[in-house]
């Protein structure tokens, strides 16, 4: 019946300088992930997208289309 | 007009020096329980509706009481005294388990007083079941009530289920136009050619000039 006498402080900093590191860690690890998983592929898409683009031509479709409402298609 | 049942007119009576002969009695409803509760709102509501009418909602010591006037309640649960729970969150509930003990027990009690070294094993589980109903691992064995939940709710959804189709039937209006194949065909075309979302969305993945999907 002499059991040794538990821990009875300091249990929430324990819990913390195990806890924090491993947090701030994946934390970061996250953010990198979602850099170069997201960000720059979206950056590069976007990039590429407007470097081959043609304001004109397209504005041309979209008028043949019919979607506009201040000028028609060269037809009317 | 009798508002309340009478044997819930008069609380219990306890002795007190303020009024004339001695003894004080609590006025009006001393509610308690839910049958309690179920004698007072029928209790109210017979004297509103037809008595026959309340008839089947009141419980039969209602319909008794009603005769018989009943000065003491017999077994009313006093709410305003310190009560006993078996519950996990509180190991040492407001008052003892046993209330009257009889002479063994008191006995036991005053034994309990001197060193406990004393007390044979019998002894001590004999004076733990008087303060306790039920141990900690009697508390929590696992019953079945959770397959009375889970079915409940199934059978509510189920039934939902059966409103909603009877809905789908009777109370839902036309089907808008725009859910129809042609319009919802008409509607993608459209968005291509306004070209919704060109770089990385629904445009993107149509070829302009092969004039189909990617």
């Amino acid at each position: 019946m002499s059991l040794p006498k538990p821990l009875m402080r300091g249990l929430l900093g324990k819990r913390l300088r195990f806890h924090l590191p491993i947090a701030f860690g994946l934390s970061l690890v996250a953010a990198i992930a979602f850099k170069y998983g997201v960000t720059e592929p979206r950056k590069k898409a976007y990039a590429d997208f407007y470097k081959q683009y043609d304001a004109v031509k397209e504005f041309n479709a979209m008028k043949e289309a019919g979607v506009f409402e201040s000028v028609q298609p060269s037809g009317e | 007009m009798q508002l309340y049942p009478q044997s819930i007119r008069t609380g219990p009576q306890f002795s007190s020096p303020f009024l004339p002969g001695g003894t004080a009695t609590v006025l009006g409803p001393v509610p308690v329980d839910g049958k309690q509760m179920l004698q007072l709102i029928a209790g109210r509501v017979s004297s509103l509706v037809a008595r026959r009418a309340t008839l089947a909602l009141t419980t039969s010591s209602a319909r008794m009481a009603s005769h018989a006037p009943d000065p003491e309640v017999t077994e009313a649960v006093d709410m305003s005294r310190p009560m006993y729970w078996d519950r996990l969150d509180t190991p040492l509930p407001d008052k003892l388990y046993k209330d009257e003990l009889s002479a063994a027990e008191k006995s036991l009690k005053e034994k309990e007083k001197g060193p406990w070294s004393q007390l044979t094993n019998e002894e001590k589980i004999a004076l733990y079941r008087l303060s306790f109903h039920q141990t900690y691992a009697e508390m929590n064995q696992p019953k079945s009530e959770w397959k009375t939940v889970v079915g409940g709710i199934f059978f509510f959804v189920g039934f939902t289920a059966l409103v909603v189709w009877w809905q789908r039937v009777y109370v839902y209006p036309p089907r808008p136009r725009t859910f129809d194949d042609e319009w919802q065909a008409k509607q993608l075309q459209r968005m291509l050619d306004m070209r919704i979302n060109p770089i990385e969305g629904f445009s993107s993945k149509w070829d302009y000039e092969k004039g189909q999907w990617k």
